[in-house]
């Protein structure tokens, strides 16, 4: 009988390994929802990327520069960065 | 609109929730990289013997590695999460410095880890030994190659460099790939770092099997004392190595993070032949009063060590907490200036930086390149510009001084500890039990403190260097982003809540398989 090819063993191996799984089968279901919660509710719910809220795309240079020379302490107000 | 002008609660907020979750993550990964090399160990030892009691051994501690990988993966991930949400400046000022390294570290984690974690779990009489043999090494080499980066990128906070700062694009750019990788910033905290993880995999190994000797379980007996071995040569040499790699990374604070090292020693005050502090009454719960005290209430210290530490001299000059904010004279004839000098070089850094921007937005390109060399010249003291008062620019000394010590206490332990039970191991050879039994109810109750030195490690090393988040460059207060305390707090026990169910999960896990023991 010939040897399967490389894919075939791969597969095999991948194959039999999940099947035969005993304590493996409890950590992938751990593994499941919590890649579901950091996904699916952190991620999407609380998470939010700050800059694309609160800057036009392509204008976050703009933002931050006039965030970082609002928040210093300059004696006599600067001229902040232009504004978006 | 100043830095006060943030809220402090948020401030506050999204510092203790970066904590927490770094705090746990790290509860995961330095048992993954200690028991890769144990059990890399155990299954090299059935490669060259053929015996099965090397395979069940190895597969035994596999599993636990399982259990753990399992309950670690991904926790990291919420920390970039919270880059995005709570620290945007910082993540957009930082640019591709932080980026390069975290995107290989992911490809890396990704691709080496589970391709050879698969053949290390699935691939036993499948590959062949030596196949597997290299699967397990390599997984464990993923994984602290993962943590070459990570901690690539933690050191060029604590010390920036091969990078320039682009006023036009607001984000710091890297100007050498090979100076960020191999700063040896980067490569004392790599070596001392997974130093200290083997440290836990040891202590783990060698608590583990202690239960087993002291629940008298004969079937389990030949495991609890080979692993036992195995741990505690693996433990000491571990233990030597990141006393070593831990001098070296306190010298190279000394050199780029003097604050650190003066908050760690408790130093007030400088000077010539500095003694080390080896305890002191340093109230863990209030800032001392540095300003009039010499020195820390009764001081025990060993003459001359801080100044040897420092400087690898026995003379050498130590600068203390007042030195640095009153600016001194370096031995070299250089001068440190005070904080005062320095935060008015900060604002004129930051004031350039708004006059450069306002000019180029107006077509102004004269004013733009005279404004960007006023930059250039105080850029090094950028982020003093955003700090009203000297004070803040002194961390909290108390939890700096008290976690070193608690770090270099345990490791001193540690040390001891696994250099009797291999002595015991020696001396009585002929004796099935040579352990007395508070020794192995020691090497139980040391399995948390293993954890504690090692929280306490990232402790010194993050509060130490606060305001900054990136030394000298950005304080927390500029990086946080403008949101309200109450999300971040929200989120904050959300994490707790589910961090704390699945550690408790976890221990279930692992204490029902310790239990269980090998499937001989």
């Amino acid at each position: 009988m010939p040897q399967p090819g490389f894919f075939t063993r791969a597969f095999r191996l991948y194959y039999d390994g999940f099947r035969e799984m005993t304590i493996g089968r409890t950590l992938w279901l751990i593994i499941a929802i919590k890649l579901f919660v950091i996904f699916a509710v952190l991620k999407v719910f609380f998470f939010p990327n700050f800059l694309k809220e609160h800057s036009p795309s392509g204008h976050e240079a703009d933002f931050v520069a006039t965030e970082l020379a609002e928040r210093a302490y300059i004696q006599e107000p600067s001229s902040a960065a232009p504004q978006p | 609109m100043n830095i006060l002008s943030i809220d402090p609660a948020a401030i506050d907020w999204a510092r203790a929730q970066f904590a927490l979750t770094a705090i746990y993550h790290w509860l995961f990964v330095p048992l993954t990289l200690g028991l890769a090399v144990i059990m890399g160990i155990m299954e090299t030892c059935y490669y060259r013997t053929g015996r099965p009691f090397w395979r069940h051994a190895a597969r035994f501690w596999q599993r636990l590695f399982g259990i753990n990988f399992a309950m670690g993966v991904a926790t990291g991930i919420i920390l970039e999460f919270e880059f995005g949400t709570n620290w945007s400046n910082y993540s957009w000022f930082v640019g591709d410095i932080f980026g390069a390294p975290l995107a290989i570290e992911g490809i890396v984690a990704f691709f080496m880890e589970s391709t050879f974690v698969a053949v290390m779990y699935f691939g036993w009489d499948k590959v062949s030994k030596g196949f597997h043999l290299a699967s397990t090494w390599l997984t464990g080499l993923g994984a602290t190659i993962s943590a070459w980066w990570i901690l690539v990128a933690n050191a060029w906070m604590q010390h920036p460099v091969g990078c320039e700062f682009n006023p036009e694009t607001m984000r710091n750019e890297m100007t050498s790939f090979a100076d960020v990788a191999f700063s040896p910033f980067a490569i004392d905290k790599f070596c001392h770092t997974v130093t200290s993880a083997w440290i836990i995999g040891a202590v783990f190994v060698v608590g583990v099997s202690a239960w087993y000797l002291l629940q008298r379980r004969e079937a389990e007996h030949e495991l609890a004392m080979q692993s036992i071995k195995i741990g505690a040569i693996v433990g000491l040499i571990a233990s030597i190595l990141a006393a070593v790699t831990g001098d070296e990374s306190a010298y190279r604070v000394a050199k780029v993070q003097p604050m650190k090292l003066a908050a760690m020693e408790a130093l007030y005050n400088g000077g010539n032949d500095v003694s080390l502090t080896g305890i002191a009454a340093v109230n863990p719960f209030s800032q001392p009063d540095y300003e009039n005290q010499r020195e820390a209430p009764m001081r025990v210290a060993v003459p001359y060590g801080l100044s040897i530490l420092a400087t690898r001299t026995l003379h050498g000059f130590v600068p203390g907490v007042n030195d640095l904010l009153n600016g001194y004279t370096r031995p070299d004839g250089t001068i440190e200036p005070s904080a005062e000098q320095k935060m008015e070089r900060g604002r004129m850094a930051i004031t350039a930086l708004a006059a450069y921007r306002e000019a180029k937005a107006s077509g102004n390109e004269a004013e733009a390149t005279a404004q960007a060399a006023i930059l250039k010249q105080h850029f090094p003291y950028f982020g003093y510009g955003y700090i009203k008062d000297r004070s803040e620019l002194v961390p909290f000394i108390p939890i700096n001084f008290w976690a070193f010590r608690i770090m270099v206490g345990f490791g001193t332990l540690f040390i001891l500890f696994f250099a009797l039970v291999l002595f015991l191991m020696r001396k009585r050879k002929a004796s099935p039990t040579p352990f007395p039994r508070w020794l192995l109810w020691l090497a139980i109750a040391l399995i948390p403190c293993a954890y504690i030195a090692s929280e306490c490690g990232w402790l010194v090393a993050e509060f130490g260097r606060q305001p900054w988040t990136i030394q000298d460059m950005l304080p927390v207060g500029a990086s946080v982003s403008d949101i309200g305390s109450a999300a971040v707090a929200t989120t904050f026990f959300l994490f707790l809540a589910l961090f704390t169910a699945m550690l408790c999960v976890e221990i279930n896990i692992m204490l029902k398989q310790i239990k269980k023991g090998p499937e001989l």
